[in-house]
């Protein structure tokens, strides 16, 4: 039993119970008109919190306030709407998926495209928000982990945007599966570290970033890439990302007139999950899923399913599920996707889990490539490893729906949207060598049959 | 020595509930009145084995340190260099397990006359359970913890266990602490407050700079009576350095390397070269 109580009590948000794990009160709060959206933190019922050094604290408190400020300034939200609409591209698409939709039991199936975003990822509404604010602090610098590359990329980008320096830690292992995101990052002029601590991956990673910030807080913001980690980066972050679920809300509303049954996306650390979950946190009547990596199967052990299988504990800051042994030290994570690859994940997701307003649910790797093939070949879109979970999951979810139909319901008056997290173009070795696409002496095979060591 | 307990938040209060001296504080105060500033040694438990631990602990007691500060190798240790990164990973792989701190504590505070704290990250306490883990350091001798990722915010639990078991809390202040910060640490710690010297993780520099001094005196106008100065101190001259305006010198990289390099030998040596740094300026 972990048996923790959590905080000093002042910001507890829960009910005060010990348990290591919240019960179910989705309901109470759905009823009484009381928003499960904008959550603040630092806690999500027992989950989030500063679990940090000392010398972290200032900084997360300068960041805290530059942030509460930011979002109370109007010319910051016109920076942040400006840079959406006219450098990512925002508004991003709403999608029918008619074909892939007969794979999903016939449900309506709607794919929100933050694939179309610059860079090609959910990723850049949250670094261009972080970018900003560093300029605030008059941080001159900013540091981030990666893992497939996706943050990486995002973060160099926002950097080079808003002309500021760049270092991105990223595990030496993970280094060699996305060598030419590597060369990306580099061509946009941020210098990519590779991490050869641990398991020389994605929270090996944080850990490097974590240390270069505590020895340059003062010159230097430590660029988060997903709604994990100590307060208050799980709520800010989450902010940056809340436009995807402003969007499809009302997109959905606008092209199929009512809200969805389901909203489905895929969970690493979680932040496109919750930016598309909140525009949809009050809708009692919208069932949200997460699917997590459940790499070769939960059963094999090698898989990523946090909420599934693990249990409480604090890594890189927060209290949240996380996959540990006996002893609490941290277990290596295993996915086909590199993005998934994390075996923490955010608070606010172990908050809503608890209480039963989001399910989660593992896919494996071999169910999310299928997925992966079913929408490149139904839709002509690539879809990001990461994404093939969400979309491997709403098959599922779409699959459920028109089995439990009502009398004189069809599967076509259900309504799913899938969260496209990202493209895939990261992904085609990976991807080509997995369905063995690739001449066996060709440079392709050798990246393939290292994405495939996962 | 003040003794007015408020619970959990005794303002600059050193010993315990129910006259429970402090072992830390016992410690350092024995060498403040030989007039010294106290030497505290750290290294990892399990690195390389946990015999070996147990014989430098007791070696570093034999030659002249005052405080003992063992470690729980643990997965990501974000506050630790190169040196302690790698002597803990070798310690997992080596096969230690969390339970074995107690056997590393007893094995020492048995053959010594040490104060023995555990450094550790706050996953594997919690994962135990903190009264569990609190009960079992208790009852192996040890004298508390030293925690560099759990902030008094945070430890409301350990903060109740620690007073009704009488265990020291070291909690960590940085050159980045705010004033309102320092107070409420100073408050919530039990033995001594951990100054950090730099801005970064562990490992030895050729100087800790002028934010040491100044961290310490902080903590000394926020009434902690006795600040220990960690981080970068590798040689009796930067031990004679911040023993001049500290109550305490924490030395753990050089000792990880001489354990490493050396063998029980290394450390006993080291720790008589940096000892002789100990003795306050008599003037």
């Amino acid at each position: 039993m972990t048996d923790t109580h959590h905080g000093t009590g002042v910001h507890a948000t829960d009910t005060g119970a010990a348990d290591a794990v919240d019960t179910g009160t989705a309901e109470a709060f759905l009823s009484h008109d009381e928003s499960l959206r904008h959550a603040p933190g630092p806690y999500f019922g027992s989950y989030g919190g500063r679990w940090m050094p000392e010398s972290l604290i200032a900084a997360l408190d300068e960041l805290q306030d530059t942030f509460e400020k930011a979002k109370a300034d109007p010319e910051f939200t016109a920076q942040v709407a400006d840079l959406n609409r006219n450098y990512a591209g925002r508004p991003s698409l709403l999608t029918e998926a008619q074909r892939f939709a007969e794979h999903c039991g016939g449900v309506r199936i709607f794919l929100k495209r933050e694939d179309l975003n610059h860079t090609g990822s959910h990723k850049i509404n949250n670094v261009l928000g972080q970018a900003l604010l560093a300029k605030r602090m008059g941080k001159t610098r900013v540091i981030a982990e990666t893992g497939a590359g996706q943050h990486g990329v995002a973060s160099a980008t926002a950097a080079a945007l808003l002309g500021l320096e760049c270092v991105v830690y990223m595990g030496a292992e993970d280094t060699r599966r996305q060598a030419l995101n590597v060369a990306r990052m580099q061509l946009l002029g941020a210098t990519v570290v590779p991490v050869t601590n641990g398991s020389q991956t994605l929270k090996d990673a944080i850990n490097d970033a974590l240390r270069d910030w505590v020895a340059n807080v003062e010159t230097t913001h430590y660029l988060l890439g997903t709604a994990a980690g100590a307060h208050p980066f799980p709520a800010m972050v989450r902010y940056f990302h809340e436009v995807i679920g402003e969007e499809a809300r009302e997109q959905i509303l606008e092209q199929a007139g009512r809200l969805p049954d389901a909203v489905c996306a895929c969970v690493g650390g979680g932040s496109n999950a919750i930016g598309l979950f909140h525009g949809f946190l009050d809708d009692r009547d919208v069932a949200l899923y997460g699917f997590e990596a459940g790499g070769d199967g939960v059963e094999s052990g090698r898989h990523a399913a946090t909420i599934t299988l693990g249990r409480p504990g604090v890594l890189h800051g927060a209290r949240s599920y996380l996959m540990q042994d006996e002893d609490g030290q941290t277990m290596e994570s295993h996915s086909i996707s590199a993005g998934l690859d994390y075996p923490g994940v955010g608070p606010e997701h172990a908050y809503l889990a608890d209480i039963g307003r989001a399910n989660y649910e593992p896919i494996t790797d071999a169910e999310a490539m299928e997925a992966f093939r079913i929408l490149s070949q139904t839709e002509g879109i690539i879809p990001a490893i990461e994404t093939a979970h969400a979309l491997a999951g709403a098959m599922k979810v779409g699959r459920r729906l028109a089995d439990s139909l009502a009398p004189g319901e069809q599967a076509s008056d259900k309504i799913v949207i899938v969260n496209l997290s990202g493209r895939g173009d990261k992904d085609v070795a990976t991807a080509a060598g997995y369905f063995d696409l690739l001449p066996d002496d060709s440079a392709e095979q050798e990246i393939a049959q290292e994405g495939e060591q996962l | 020595m003040i003794t007015h307990s408020t619970g959990r938040h005794a303002a600059g209060d050193t010993s315990g509930q129910g006259g429970a001296v402090s072992k830390a504080a016992a410690a350092i105060e024995k060498a403040r009145s030989e007039g010294r500033a106290a030497l505290i040694g750290y290294l990892p438990a399990g690195f390389p084995d946990v015999r070996t631990t147990i014989e430098a602990g007791i070696a570093m007691a034999e030659n002249g340190v005052d405080l003992i500060e063992i470690g729980i190798p643990y997965s990501d240790p974000v506050m630790d260099g190169h040196v302690i990164q790698e002597a803990t990973v070798e310690a997992l792989a080596n096969g230690f397990t969390v339970p074995q701190i107690f056997d590393v504590v007893e094995g020492i505070t048995s053959a010594s006359d040490a104060a023995v704290l555990v450094m550790t990250y706050w996953n594997p306490v919690m994962r135990m359970g903190v009264r569990d883990f609190a009960q079992r350091l208790a009852a192996a001798g040890g004298a508390g913890l030293i925690t560099p990722d759990l902030i008094p915010d945070e430890a409301s639990e350990w903060l109740e266990v620690s007073e009704e078991l009488g265990l020291d809390r070291v909690f960590l202040v940085a050159p980045s602490t705010s004033p309102q910060r320092m107070q409420n640490t100073v408050d919530a710690s039990r033995g001594f407050v951990y100054a950090v010297s730099v801005m970064g993780v562990t490992g030895a520099r050729s100087s800790v700079g002028a934010a040491a001094r100044a961290v310490v005196d902080a903590a000394h106008e926020a009434g902690a009576e006795r600040v220990c100065v960690g981080l970068g101190v590798s040689s009796s001259a930067q031990v004679r350095e911040i023993g001049a305006y500290a109550d305490g010198v924490i030395v753990g990289t050089a000792l990880v390397a001489a354990l490493r390099d050396g063998g029980v030998e290394a450390v006993a040596e080291l720790t008589r070269e940096l000892s002789t740094g100990t003795a306050k300026a008599s003037a």
